[in-house]
Protein backbone atom coordinates (compact mmCIF):
# COMPACT_ATOMS: atom_id res chain seq x y z
CA UNK A 1 0.00 0.00 0.00
CA UNK A 2 1.07 3.25 -0.76
CA UNK A 3 0.66 6.30 1.49
CA UNK A 4 0.44 9.88 0.50
CA UNK A 5 1.53 12.63 3.08
CA UNK A 6 0.80 16.11 2.66
CA UNK A 7 2.91 18.64 4.64
CA UNK A 8 2.63 22.22 5.11
CA UNK A 9 5.49 24.71 5.18
CA UNK A 10 4.85 26.88 8.70
CA UNK A 11 6.43 30.01 10.72
CA UNK A 12 8.20 27.70 13.26
CA UNK A 13 5.93 26.92 16.51
CA UNK A 14 8.55 28.84 18.73
CA UNK A 15 8.52 32.57 16.96
CA UNK A 16 6.14 34.46 18.08
CA UNK A 17 4.01 36.16 15.05
CA UNK A 18 4.10 39.87 14.09
CA UNK A 19 1.13 41.53 11.80
CA UNK A 20 2.35 43.86 9.31
CA UNK A 21 2.06 47.28 9.84
CA UNK A 22 -0.79 47.32 7.32
CA UNK A 23 -3.15 44.76 8.92
CA UNK A 24 -2.73 42.84 5.95
CA UNK A 25 -1.31 39.51 7.20
CA UNK A 26 1.36 38.23 9.74
CA UNK A 27 4.78 38.99 8.78
CA UNK A 28 6.48 35.68 7.12
CA UNK A 29 9.70 37.56 5.88
CA UNK A 30 13.03 36.21 7.24
CA UNK A 31 11.17 34.25 10.04
CA UNK A 32 12.18 30.58 10.93
CA UNK A 33 9.87 28.47 9.09
CA UNK A 34 9.21 24.50 9.92
CA UNK A 35 7.10 21.46 8.61
CA UNK A 36 3.67 21.87 10.47
CA UNK A 37 4.04 19.65 13.69
CA UNK A 38 1.10 17.60 13.25
CA UNK A 39 2.14 16.81 9.56
CA UNK A 40 5.59 15.88 11.64
CA UNK A 41 3.28 13.38 13.28
CA UNK A 42 1.85 12.40 9.94
CA UNK A 43 4.99 11.42 8.51
CA UNK A 44 6.21 9.13 11.90
CA UNK A 45 3.05 7.42 11.04
CA UNK A 46 3.47 6.39 7.87
CA UNK A 47 6.94 5.59 8.20
CA UNK A 48 5.91 3.44 11.26
CA UNK A 49 2.84 1.72 9.35
CA UNK A 50 5.74 1.01 6.47
CA UNK A 51 8.31 -0.75 9.43
CA UNK A 52 5.18 -3.00 10.11
CA UNK A 53 4.59 -4.02 7.07
CA UNK A 54 1.35 -2.14 6.17
CA UNK A 55 2.56 -0.05 3.87
CA UNK A 56 5.32 0.22 0.79
CA UNK A 57 6.04 3.64 -0.23
CA UNK A 58 5.47 7.26 1.44
CA UNK A 59 5.17 9.96 -0.82
CA UNK A 60 4.95 13.60 0.76
CA UNK A 61 3.74 16.42 -1.08
CA UNK A 62 3.56 20.21 -0.40
CA UNK A 63 1.88 22.85 -2.33
CA UNK A 64 3.27 26.11 -1.90
CA UNK A 65 6.47 28.29 -2.65
CA UNK A 66 9.85 26.90 -4.13
CA UNK A 67 11.08 28.05 -0.32
CA UNK A 68 8.96 24.30 1.05
CA UNK A 69 11.38 22.10 -0.61
CA UNK A 70 13.35 21.49 2.62
CA UNK A 71 9.85 20.46 4.58
CA UNK A 72 9.88 17.10 1.64
CA UNK A 73 13.56 17.08 2.15
CA UNK A 74 13.09 16.43 5.73
CA UNK A 75 10.14 14.02 5.76
CA UNK A 76 12.15 12.19 3.28
CA UNK A 77 15.33 12.21 5.90
CA UNK A 78 12.29 10.96 8.35
CA UNK A 79 11.72 8.13 6.21
CA UNK A 80 9.38 9.28 3.26
CA UNK A 81 10.34 7.72 -0.11
CA UNK A 82 9.91 10.92 -2.66
CA UNK A 83 8.33 14.22 -2.54
CA UNK A 84 6.34 16.16 -4.82
CA UNK A 85 6.45 20.02 -4.26
CA UNK A 86 2.76 21.64 -5.97
CA UNK A 87 4.73 25.19 -6.84
CA UNK A 88 2.37 28.51 -6.03
CA UNK A 89 3.50 32.08 -4.84
CA UNK A 90 -0.50 32.04 -4.08
CA UNK A 91 -1.97 32.05 -0.69
CA UNK A 92 -4.13 29.40 -0.56
CA UNK A 93 -7.46 27.96 1.51
CA UNK A 94 -7.79 24.28 2.64
CA UNK A 95 -10.51 23.98 -0.25
CA UNK A 96 -8.00 25.10 -2.75
CA UNK A 97 -5.28 23.08 -1.06
CA UNK A 98 -7.56 20.13 -1.47
CA UNK A 99 -8.45 20.35 -4.38
CA UNK A 100 -4.91 20.64 -5.71
CA UNK A 101 -3.72 17.11 -3.42
CA UNK A 102 -7.22 15.28 -4.85
CA UNK A 103 -5.06 15.84 -8.64
CA UNK A 104 -2.19 14.35 -6.69
CA UNK A 105 -4.02 11.74 -5.25
CA UNK A 106 -5.78 11.00 -8.24
CA UNK A 107 -2.60 10.10 -9.96
CA UNK A 108 -0.57 8.86 -7.25
CA UNK A 109 -3.60 6.38 -6.05
CA UNK A 110 -2.50 5.49 -2.39
CA UNK A 111 -4.52 3.12 0.01
CA UNK A 112 -3.97 5.57 2.65
CA UNK A 113 -3.98 9.70 2.96
CA UNK A 114 -2.00 10.10 6.67
CA UNK A 115 -2.34 14.40 7.07
CA UNK A 116 -1.82 17.08 10.42
CA UNK A 117 -5.34 17.99 11.90
CA UNK A 118 -4.40 21.21 11.88
CA UNK A 119 -2.11 24.01 10.33
CA UNK A 120 -0.63 26.06 13.12
CA UNK A 121 -0.32 29.39 11.07
CA UNK A 122 -4.41 29.49 10.00
CA UNK A 123 -5.38 26.98 12.64
CA UNK A 124 -8.32 26.26 10.07
CA UNK A 125 -8.37 22.18 10.68
CA UNK A 126 -10.22 21.66 7.80
CA UNK A 127 -8.09 20.57 4.82
CA UNK A 128 -8.38 16.97 6.06
CA UNK A 129 -12.56 16.61 5.87
CA UNK A 130 -12.34 18.86 2.98
CA UNK A 131 -10.28 16.15 0.54
CA UNK A 132 -12.05 13.31 2.43
CA UNK A 133 -15.36 14.74 1.16
CA UNK A 134 -14.46 14.99 -2.35
CA UNK A 135 -12.48 12.21 -2.75
CA UNK A 136 -15.68 10.57 -1.05
CA UNK A 137 -13.32 8.52 0.97
CA UNK A 138 -14.39 8.07 5.06
CA UNK A 139 -11.87 9.95 7.09
CA UNK A 140 -10.52 9.12 10.94
CA UNK A 141 -9.59 12.88 12.14
CA UNK A 142 -8.10 13.58 14.99
CA UNK A 143 -6.25 10.30 15.89
CA UNK A 144 -4.36 9.09 18.79
CA UNK A 145 -3.79 5.80 17.72
CA UNK A 146 -4.12 3.77 14.52
CA UNK A 147 -4.04 -0.14 13.03
CA UNK A 148 -4.51 -1.83 9.46
CA UNK A 149 -5.69 -4.98 8.71
CA UNK A 150 -7.66 -6.62 6.00
CA UNK A 151 -8.31 -3.55 4.42
CA UNK A 152 -9.66 -1.59 6.96
CA UNK A 153 -8.13 0.92 9.26
CA UNK A 154 -9.37 1.00 12.30
CA UNK A 155 -8.79 4.59 14.26
CA UNK A 156 -9.43 5.98 17.66
CA UNK A 157 -10.10 9.80 17.75
CA UNK A 158 -9.70 12.40 20.23
CA UNK A 159 -13.83 13.32 20.41
CA UNK A 160 -15.21 15.86 23.04
CA UNK A 161 -15.82 13.14 26.46
CA UNK A 162 -13.28 10.58 25.20
CA UNK A 163 -11.70 8.26 23.09
CA UNK A 164 -14.05 7.41 20.35
CA UNK A 165 -13.29 4.37 17.57
CA UNK A 166 -14.23 4.30 14.12
CA UNK A 167 -13.45 1.15 11.16
CA UNK A 168 -12.79 2.98 8.06
CA UNK A 169 -12.76 1.08 4.67
CA UNK A 170 -9.51 1.96 2.94
CA UNK A 171 -8.71 3.80 1.08
CA UNK A 172 -9.39 6.85 3.37
CA UNK A 173 -7.95 9.73 4.89
CA UNK A 174 -6.82 10.36 8.73
CA UNK A 175 -5.63 13.37 10.72
CA UNK A 176 -3.37 13.27 13.34
CA UNK A 177 -3.83 14.42 17.06
CA UNK A 178 -0.63 15.51 19.02
CA UNK A 179 -0.63 11.67 20.98
CA UNK A 180 -0.62 9.50 17.62
CA UNK A 181 3.23 9.18 18.44
CA UNK A 182 6.38 11.21 18.83
CA UNK A 183 8.57 11.95 15.76
CA UNK A 184 11.85 10.90 14.90
CA UNK A 185 14.65 13.16 14.52
CA UNK A 186 16.30 12.84 11.27
CA UNK A 187 19.65 11.71 11.55
CA UNK A 188 22.71 12.98 9.74
CA UNK A 189 23.00 9.67 7.47
CA UNK A 190 19.62 10.17 6.94
CA UNK A 191 19.81 13.88 5.80
CA UNK A 192 22.26 12.77 3.81
CA UNK A 193 20.57 10.36 2.06
CA UNK A 194 17.23 12.36 1.62
CA UNK A 195 19.10 14.82 -0.48
CA UNK A 196 19.60 12.06 -3.36
CA UNK A 197 15.88 10.89 -2.92
CA UNK A 198 13.43 12.23 -6.10
CA UNK A 199 11.37 15.50 -5.86
CA UNK A 200 9.03 16.29 -8.29
CA UNK A 201 8.20 19.83 -9.00
CA UNK A 202 4.41 20.56 -10.64
CA UNK A 203 3.11 24.11 -11.53
CA UNK A 204 -0.32 24.35 -9.78
CA UNK A 205 -1.44 26.09 -12.45
CA UNK A 206 -0.65 23.02 -14.70
CA UNK A 207 -3.52 21.04 -12.93
CA UNK A 208 -6.55 22.79 -13.80
CA UNK A 209 -7.79 23.09 -10.45
CA UNK A 210 -9.68 26.54 -9.77
CA UNK A 211 -7.58 27.76 -6.65
CA UNK A 212 -8.92 31.40 -6.42
CA UNK A 213 -9.93 32.66 -2.87
CA UNK A 214 -12.90 32.26 -1.39
CA UNK A 215 -12.79 34.59 2.29
CA UNK A 216 -11.18 38.28 1.48
CA UNK A 217 -9.18 39.12 4.39
CA UNK A 218 -10.49 42.32 5.58
CA UNK A 219 -7.62 42.63 8.13
CA UNK A 220 -5.79 40.99 10.57
CA UNK A 221 -4.42 42.78 13.76
CA UNK A 222 -3.03 41.98 16.98
CA UNK A 223 -5.77 41.06 19.59
CA UNK A 224 -6.43 42.96 22.66
CA UNK A 225 -3.02 42.54 25.11
CA UNK A 226 -4.27 41.62 28.22
CA UNK A 227 -2.80 43.15 31.34
CA UNK A 228 -0.58 42.02 33.79
CA UNK A 229 -2.31 42.35 37.16
CA UNK A 230 -0.71 41.92 40.47
CA UNK A 231 1.00 40.13 42.28
CA UNK A 232 -0.23 38.65 46.25
CA UNK A 233 2.12 37.46 48.47
CA UNK A 234 0.07 34.78 50.15
CA UNK A 235 -2.94 32.59 49.72
CA UNK A 236 -4.71 34.25 52.49
CA UNK A 237 -4.49 37.45 50.59
CA UNK A 238 -5.05 35.63 46.82
CA UNK A 239 -8.49 34.42 48.54
CA UNK A 240 -9.09 37.63 49.98
CA UNK A 241 -9.19 39.26 46.59
CA UNK A 242 -11.45 37.03 44.61
CA UNK A 243 -13.69 36.78 47.23
CA UNK A 244 -13.92 40.88 47.73
CA UNK A 245 -12.22 42.27 44.87
CA UNK A 246 -12.84 39.93 41.72
CA UNK A 247 -16.08 38.40 43.25
CA UNK A 248 -15.83 35.34 41.62
CA UNK A 249 -15.52 33.39 44.92
CA UNK B 1 -32.40 33.76 5.07
CA UNK B 2 -32.49 30.92 7.02
CA UNK B 3 -29.54 29.15 8.92
CA UNK B 4 -28.99 25.52 10.10
CA UNK B 5 -27.24 24.45 12.98
CA UNK B 6 -25.78 21.21 13.56
CA UNK B 7 -26.72 20.22 17.72
CA UNK B 8 -25.43 17.78 20.19
CA UNK B 9 -27.23 15.99 22.62
CA UNK B 10 -25.97 14.15 26.25
CA UNK B 11 -28.73 12.25 27.37
CA UNK B 12 -31.23 14.23 27.10
CA UNK B 13 -30.20 18.01 26.96
CA UNK B 14 -28.75 19.74 24.83
CA UNK B 15 -25.11 20.73 25.00
CA UNK B 16 -24.44 24.24 26.43
CA UNK B 17 -21.74 24.44 23.16
CA UNK B 18 -24.55 23.66 20.79
CA UNK B 19 -26.96 26.53 22.47
CA UNK B 20 -24.31 28.81 22.19
CA UNK B 21 -24.27 28.14 18.46
CA UNK B 22 -27.66 28.45 17.90
CA UNK B 23 -27.25 31.98 19.79
CA UNK B 24 -25.05 32.97 17.44
CA UNK B 25 -27.00 32.07 14.30
CA UNK B 26 -29.68 34.10 15.33
CA UNK B 27 -27.95 36.77 14.08
CA UNK B 28 -28.67 35.37 10.83
CA UNK B 29 -32.19 35.05 11.22
CA UNK B 30 -34.46 32.38 11.88
CA UNK B 31 -32.73 29.17 12.97
CA UNK B 32 -33.31 25.33 12.47
CA UNK B 33 -31.66 22.99 14.05
CA UNK B 34 -30.25 19.39 13.14
CA UNK B 35 -29.97 16.48 15.89
CA UNK B 36 -28.83 13.16 15.65
CA UNK B 37 -29.33 10.19 17.59
CA UNK B 38 -31.84 8.91 19.86
CA UNK B 39 -32.39 11.37 22.51
CA UNK B 40 -32.42 14.99 23.15
CA UNK B 41 -35.43 16.12 20.28
CA UNK B 42 -37.82 17.15 23.07
CA UNK B 43 -34.90 19.37 24.31
CA UNK B 44 -34.18 20.91 21.25
CA UNK B 45 -37.30 21.73 20.44
CA UNK B 46 -37.60 24.18 23.63
CA UNK B 47 -34.39 26.01 22.77
CA UNK B 48 -35.49 29.93 22.22
CA UNK B 49 -35.60 31.06 18.68
CA UNK B 50 -35.58 27.60 16.95
CA UNK B 51 -37.98 27.20 14.29
CA UNK B 52 -37.89 23.48 13.55
CA UNK B 53 -36.07 20.32 14.99
CA UNK B 54 -34.97 18.00 12.37
CA UNK B 55 -34.14 14.98 14.10
CA UNK B 56 -32.39 12.04 12.57
CA UNK B 57 -32.53 9.49 14.71
CA UNK B 58 -31.21 6.29 13.35
CA UNK B 59 -28.21 8.61 11.59
CA UNK B 60 -25.01 7.42 13.25
CA UNK B 61 -22.39 9.50 14.95
CA UNK B 62 -20.21 9.41 11.78
CA UNK B 63 -18.98 12.69 9.79
CA UNK B 64 -19.76 10.47 6.57
CA UNK B 65 -23.59 10.34 7.24
CA UNK B 66 -24.19 13.29 8.87
CA UNK B 67 -21.78 15.71 6.48
CA UNK B 68 -24.01 13.79 3.37
CA UNK B 69 -27.75 14.29 5.27
CA UNK B 70 -26.29 18.13 5.38
CA UNK B 71 -25.15 18.64 2.02
CA UNK B 72 -28.47 17.07 0.59
CA UNK B 73 -30.18 19.87 2.61
CA UNK B 74 -27.87 22.39 1.85
CA UNK B 75 -29.92 24.32 -0.63
CA UNK B 76 -32.69 25.31 2.20
CA UNK B 77 -29.96 27.17 3.72
CA UNK B 78 -27.73 30.19 3.25
CA UNK B 79 -25.70 29.43 6.64
CA UNK B 80 -24.63 26.11 8.10
CA UNK B 81 -23.23 26.33 11.66
CA UNK B 82 -22.10 24.14 14.86
CA UNK B 83 -20.06 24.63 17.95
CA UNK B 84 -16.42 24.42 17.24
CA UNK B 85 -16.07 20.94 19.47
CA UNK B 86 -14.64 18.09 18.20
CA UNK B 87 -18.10 16.88 17.20
CA UNK B 88 -18.69 20.09 14.94
CA UNK B 89 -15.42 20.47 13.85
CA UNK B 90 -15.00 16.60 12.06
CA UNK B 91 -18.46 17.12 10.36
CA UNK B 92 -18.26 20.94 9.13
CA UNK B 93 -15.35 21.35 7.31
CA UNK B 94 -16.67 18.14 5.28
CA UNK B 95 -19.74 19.80 4.92
CA UNK B 96 -18.16 22.14 2.97
CA UNK B 97 -16.24 19.92 0.67
CA UNK B 98 -19.36 18.77 -0.51
CA UNK B 99 -20.60 21.94 -1.19
CA UNK B 100 -17.32 23.27 -2.80
CA UNK B 101 -17.39 25.66 0.04
CA UNK B 102 -14.63 27.51 1.76
CA UNK B 103 -15.62 26.86 5.80
CA UNK B 104 -14.44 29.30 8.43
CA UNK B 105 -13.53 27.72 11.39
CA UNK B 106 -13.47 28.83 15.17
CA UNK B 107 -15.16 32.31 14.69
CA UNK B 108 -15.16 34.25 17.60
CA UNK B 109 -16.94 37.01 16.07
CA UNK B 110 -19.78 37.75 13.96
CA UNK B 111 -19.75 41.03 11.73
CA UNK B 112 -22.19 40.62 9.50
CA UNK B 113 -24.05 37.68 7.47
CA UNK B 114 -21.04 37.29 5.42
CA UNK B 115 -18.22 38.90 7.66
CA UNK B 116 -16.06 37.17 10.63
CA UNK B 117 -13.69 37.08 13.22
CA UNK B 118 -10.94 34.12 13.74
CA UNK B 119 -8.24 33.66 15.69
CA UNK B 120 -4.65 32.42 13.68
CA UNK B 121 -1.67 31.50 14.76
CA UNK B 122 -2.53 30.33 18.36
CA UNK B 123 -4.24 33.24 19.03
CA UNK B 124 -1.31 35.91 18.38
CA UNK B 125 -3.73 37.43 15.56
CA UNK B 126 -7.16 37.79 14.58
CA UNK B 127 -8.17 37.65 11.08
CA UNK B 128 -11.62 39.34 9.81
CA UNK B 129 -12.77 37.49 6.53
CA UNK B 130 -15.52 38.13 4.17
CA UNK B 131 -16.92 34.95 2.73
CA UNK B 132 -17.58 34.91 -1.10
CA UNK B 133 -19.86 31.60 -1.36
CA UNK B 134 -23.46 31.19 -1.87
CA UNK B 135 -23.44 28.94 1.65
CA UNK B 136 -21.70 30.12 4.83
CA UNK B 137 -20.45 26.87 6.42
CA UNK B 138 -18.96 28.34 10.43
CA UNK B 139 -17.80 26.46 13.87
CA UNK B 140 -18.35 28.78 16.50
CA UNK B 141 -16.61 29.20 20.02
CA UNK B 142 -19.01 28.33 22.61
CA UNK B 143 -16.74 30.67 25.00
CA UNK B 144 -17.36 33.83 23.00
CA UNK B 145 -21.09 33.63 22.16
CA UNK B 146 -24.34 33.12 25.16
CA UNK B 147 -26.31 30.27 25.07
CA UNK B 148 -29.78 30.55 23.82
CA UNK B 149 -32.23 30.22 26.95
CA UNK B 150 -35.10 26.88 26.97
CA UNK B 151 -38.29 27.72 27.05
CA UNK B 152 -41.61 26.22 27.33
CA UNK B 153 -43.93 29.06 25.35
CA UNK B 154 -44.16 27.26 22.28
CA UNK B 155 -42.21 24.22 21.43
CA UNK B 156 -40.80 24.24 17.73
CA UNK B 157 -42.10 21.12 15.38
CA UNK B 158 -39.85 18.67 15.42
CA UNK B 159 -39.62 16.60 11.91
CA UNK B 160 -38.27 13.69 11.88
CA UNK B 161 -35.74 13.09 8.76
CA UNK B 162 -33.30 10.36 7.50
CA UNK B 163 -30.66 10.33 5.44
CA UNK B 164 -31.36 8.61 1.84
CA UNK B 165 -27.67 8.89 0.18
CA UNK B 166 -24.68 6.33 -0.01
CA UNK B 167 -21.84 7.49 1.90
CA UNK B 168 -18.12 5.60 2.03
CA UNK B 169 -18.18 2.71 4.24
CA UNK B 170 -17.35 3.82 7.97
CA UNK B 171 -18.63 2.00 11.15
CA UNK B 172 -18.71 3.32 14.30
CA UNK B 173 -17.26 0.93 16.67
CA UNK B 174 -17.69 3.27 19.71
CA UNK B 175 -16.84 5.44 22.41
CA UNK B 176 -14.86 5.39 25.71
CA UNK B 177 -16.24 8.04 27.79
CA UNK B 178 -14.06 9.53 30.65
CA UNK B 179 -16.51 9.37 33.77
CA UNK B 180 -16.28 12.33 35.58
CA UNK B 181 -18.56 14.38 38.14
CA UNK B 182 -17.54 17.22 37.80
CA UNK B 183 -18.83 20.20 35.54
CA UNK B 184 -17.93 20.44 31.65
CA UNK B 185 -14.65 21.69 30.70
CA UNK B 186 -16.07 24.70 28.23
CA UNK B 187 -19.07 25.16 30.24
CA UNK B 188 -17.53 25.66 34.18
CA UNK B 189 -17.83 28.72 35.80
CA UNK B 190 -15.00 28.45 37.52
CA UNK B 191 -11.70 25.76 36.11
CA UNK B 192 -8.01 25.20 37.50
CA UNK B 193 -5.08 23.70 35.00
CA UNK B 194 -2.33 21.68 36.54
CA UNK B 195 0.88 21.38 34.13
CA UNK B 196 3.94 19.83 34.36
CA UNK B 197 4.72 21.63 37.60
CA UNK B 198 2.67 18.72 39.58
CA UNK B 199 5.45 16.44 38.67
CA UNK B 200 3.08 12.97 38.61
CA UNK B 201 -0.33 11.56 37.81
CA UNK B 202 -0.53 10.85 41.68
CA UNK B 203 0.15 14.50 42.57
CA UNK B 204 -1.86 15.98 39.93
CA UNK B 205 -4.97 15.35 42.32
CA UNK B 206 -3.94 17.43 44.43
CA UNK B 207 -5.99 19.78 42.41
CA UNK B 208 -9.40 17.70 42.84
CA UNK B 209 -9.89 19.01 46.32
CA UNK B 210 -9.27 22.58 45.50
CA UNK B 211 -11.58 21.47 42.41
CA UNK B 212 -14.63 20.64 44.54
CA UNK B 213 -14.30 23.66 47.01
CA UNK B 214 -15.08 25.23 43.93
CA UNK B 215 -17.45 23.50 41.88
CA UNK B 216 -14.61 23.84 39.58
CA UNK B 217 -13.75 21.42 36.09
CA UNK B 218 -9.75 20.26 35.86
CA UNK B 219 -7.96 20.96 33.15
CA UNK B 220 -4.57 20.47 31.91
CA UNK B 221 -1.26 21.83 29.80
CA UNK B 222 -0.38 19.58 26.94
CA UNK B 223 2.58 18.64 28.76
CA UNK B 224 0.84 17.26 31.56
CA UNK B 225 -1.44 15.51 29.30
CA UNK B 226 1.67 14.14 27.74
CA UNK B 227 2.96 12.86 30.61
CA UNK B 228 0.09 11.10 31.49
CA UNK B 229 -0.69 12.85 34.47
CA UNK B 230 -4.24 13.72 33.05
CA UNK B 231 -6.28 12.07 29.71
CA UNK B 232 -6.32 14.36 26.38
CA UNK B 233 -9.73 15.55 26.88
CA UNK B 234 -8.08 17.68 29.58
CA UNK B 235 -5.91 19.71 27.49
CA UNK B 236 -6.41 23.46 27.26
CA UNK B 237 -4.72 25.21 24.38
CA UNK B 238 -4.51 25.81 20.71
CA UNK B 239 -5.26 22.43 19.98
CA UNK B 240 -7.17 21.02 23.19
CA UNK B 241 -10.14 22.69 24.38
CA UNK B 242 -11.13 26.58 24.07
CA UNK B 243 -12.43 28.03 27.67
CA UNK B 244 -12.85 31.24 29.30
CA UNK B 245 -14.69 30.95 32.47
CA UNK B 246 -15.34 33.12 35.49
CA UNK B 247 -11.78 32.11 37.06
CA UNK B 248 -9.28 30.36 35.63
CA UNK B 249 -6.60 28.44 38.11
CA UNK B 250 -3.74 28.09 36.36
CA UNK B 251 -0.76 25.64 38.51
CA UNK B 252 2.37 24.73 38.03
CA UNK B 253 2.12 25.54 33.60
CA UNK B 254 4.22 27.87 32.48
CA UNK B 255 1.78 29.70 30.12
CA UNK B 256 3.23 28.90 26.59
CA UNK B 257 1.60 30.70 24.05
CA UNK B 258 -0.64 27.43 22.57
CA UNK B 259 -1.92 27.37 26.42
CA UNK B 260 -2.78 30.76 26.54
CA UNK B 261 -4.52 30.35 23.21
CA UNK B 262 -6.79 28.03 25.17
CA UNK B 263 -7.61 30.18 28.35
CA UNK B 264 -6.65 33.69 27.89
CA UNK B 265 -9.89 35.57 27.65
CA UNK B 266 -10.68 34.09 30.87
CA UNK B 267 -12.11 36.78 32.82
CA UNK B 268 -10.36 36.38 36.03
CA UNK B 269 -7.10 34.63 35.61
CA UNK B 270 -5.05 33.16 38.98
CA UNK B 271 -1.54 31.66 38.52
CA UNK B 272 0.58 29.39 41.07
CA UNK B 273 4.18 29.08 40.02
CA UNK B 274 7.43 29.13 41.53
CA UNK B 275 9.10 30.97 38.64
CA UNK B 276 8.29 34.52 38.93
CA UNK B 277 9.41 35.18 35.59
CA UNK B 278 7.21 32.80 33.85
CA UNK B 279 5.12 34.12 31.06
CA UNK B 280 1.54 32.96 32.86
CA UNK B 281 2.12 35.84 35.19
CA UNK B 282 2.26 38.46 32.55
CA UNK B 283 -1.95 37.38 31.96
CA UNK B 284 -2.74 36.93 35.60
CA UNK B 285 -4.93 38.95 37.41
CA UNK B 286 -3.68 37.30 40.10
CA UNK B 287 -0.02 35.98 40.58
CA UNK B 288 1.12 34.29 43.46
CA UNK B 289 4.98 32.81 43.63
CA UNK B 290 5.50 30.11 45.32
CA UNK B 291 5.38 26.37 45.42
CA UNK B 292 2.79 24.12 44.37
CA UNK B 293 2.72 21.84 47.10
CA UNK B 294 2.74 24.33 49.83
CA UNK B 295 -0.03 26.61 48.30
CA UNK B 296 -2.55 23.78 47.07
CA UNK B 297 -3.18 22.22 50.77
CA UNK B 298 -3.34 25.84 51.88
CA UNK B 299 -5.98 26.96 49.07
CA UNK B 300 -7.93 23.94 49.96
CA UNK B 301 -7.78 25.17 53.99
CA UNK B 302 -8.19 28.57 53.13
CA UNK B 303 -11.43 28.16 51.24
CA UNK B 304 -12.94 25.34 53.34
CA UNK B 305 -13.05 28.40 56.22
C1 LIG C 1 1.59 22.21 17.68
C2 LIG C 1 1.59 22.41 19.15
C3 LIG C 1 0.39 22.50 19.80
C4 LIG C 1 0.35 22.67 21.18
N1 LIG C 1 -0.86 22.76 21.78
C5 LIG C 1 -0.92 22.94 23.12
C6 LIG C 1 -2.17 23.06 23.80
O1 LIG C 1 -3.25 22.97 23.19
N2 LIG C 1 -2.15 23.24 25.14
C7 LIG C 1 -0.99 23.33 25.87
O2 LIG C 1 -1.05 23.49 27.09
N3 LIG C 1 0.20 23.22 25.25
C8 LIG C 1 0.26 23.01 23.90
N4 LIG C 1 1.49 22.88 23.31
C9 LIG C 1 2.69 22.75 24.16
C10 LIG C 1 3.26 24.07 24.68
O3 LIG C 1 4.13 24.60 23.70
C11 LIG C 1 4.06 23.81 25.99
O4 LIG C 1 5.06 22.87 25.74
C12 LIG C 1 3.21 23.30 27.15
O5 LIG C 1 2.04 24.09 27.29
C13 LIG C 1 4.01 23.30 28.43
O6 LIG C 1 3.27 22.74 29.50
P1 LIG C 1 3.56 23.17 31.01
O7 LIG C 1 3.34 24.62 31.14
O8 LIG C 1 2.75 22.28 31.87
O9 LIG C 1 5.06 22.75 31.20
P2 LIG C 1 6.35 23.66 31.42
O10 LIG C 1 6.50 24.66 30.36
O11 LIG C 1 7.45 22.72 31.69
O12 LIG C 1 5.99 24.47 32.74
C14 LIG C 1 6.00 23.93 34.03
C15 LIG C 1 5.91 25.09 35.00
O13 LIG C 1 5.72 24.60 36.31
C16 LIG C 1 6.45 25.42 37.20
N5 LIG C 1 6.72 24.61 38.40
C17 LIG C 1 7.49 23.52 38.50
N6 LIG C 1 7.47 23.04 39.75
C18 LIG C 1 6.68 23.86 40.46
C19 LIG C 1 6.26 23.90 41.82
N7 LIG C 1 6.66 22.98 42.71
N8 LIG C 1 5.45 24.89 42.22
C20 LIG C 1 5.03 25.84 41.34
N9 LIG C 1 5.39 25.84 40.04
C21 LIG C 1 6.20 24.87 39.61
C22 LIG C 1 7.69 25.81 36.45
O14 LIG C 1 8.22 27.04 36.95
C23 LIG C 1 7.14 25.96 35.02
O15 LIG C 1 6.76 27.31 34.75
C24 LIG C 1 1.55 22.73 21.92
C25 LIG C 1 2.77 22.66 21.26
C26 LIG C 1 2.80 22.50 19.89
C27 LIG C 1 4.11 22.41 19.20
N1 LIG D 1 -0.16 23.94 1.48
C1 LIG D 1 -0.26 22.71 1.96
N2 LIG D 1 0.49 21.70 1.43
C2 LIG D 1 0.39 20.44 1.88
N3 LIG D 1 -0.43 20.09 2.89
C3 LIG D 1 -1.21 21.03 3.44
C4 LIG D 1 -1.17 22.38 3.02
N4 LIG D 1 -2.06 23.07 3.76
C5 LIG D 1 -2.61 22.21 4.62
N5 LIG D 1 -2.10 20.96 4.44
C6 LIG D 1 -2.42 19.74 5.19
O1 LIG D 1 -3.68 19.91 5.83
C7 LIG D 1 -3.54 19.83 7.25
C8 LIG D 1 -4.57 20.71 7.92
O2 LIG D 1 -4.39 22.05 7.57
P1 LIG D 1 -5.50 23.19 7.86
O3 LIG D 1 -6.81 22.63 7.40
O4 LIG D 1 -5.05 24.37 7.07
O5 LIG D 1 -5.49 23.44 9.34
C9 LIG D 1 -2.09 20.16 7.51
O6 LIG D 1 -1.66 19.61 8.74
C10 LIG D 1 -1.40 19.50 6.30
O7 LIG D 1 -1.27 18.10 6.49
Amino acid sequence: MKIVVPVKRVVDYNIKPRVKADNSGVDTQGVKMSMNPFDEIAVEEAVRLREKGAASEIVVVTIGVAEAQPVLRTAMAMGADRGILVQTDADLEPLAVAKLLKVIIDRENPGLVVMGKQAIDDDMNATGQILAARLNWPQGTFASSVAVEDGRITVVREADGGLETVRLALPAVVTTDLRLNEPRYATMPNIMKAKKKPLETIAADTLGVDIAPRLEVVSVVEPPVRQAGIKVSSVAELVGKLRDEAKVI
Amino acid sequence: MTTLVLIEAEGAAIKKASLSAVAAARAFGAVDVLLIGAHGAQEAARIEGVTRVLHADSTPHLAESIAALIADRASDYDHIVSAATAYGKNVLPRVAGLLDVQPITEVVEIIDANTFVRPIYAGSALSTVRSRDAIKVLTVRNANFDAASLSDAAPAPVEAISAAVEVPDAEYVGIELTHSDRPELESARVVISGGRGLKDAANFKLLEPVADKLGAAIGASRAAVDAGFAPNEMQVGQTGKIVAPELYIAVGLSGAIQHLAGMKDSRVIVAVNMDPEAPIFSVADYGLVGDLFEVLPQLKAELGA
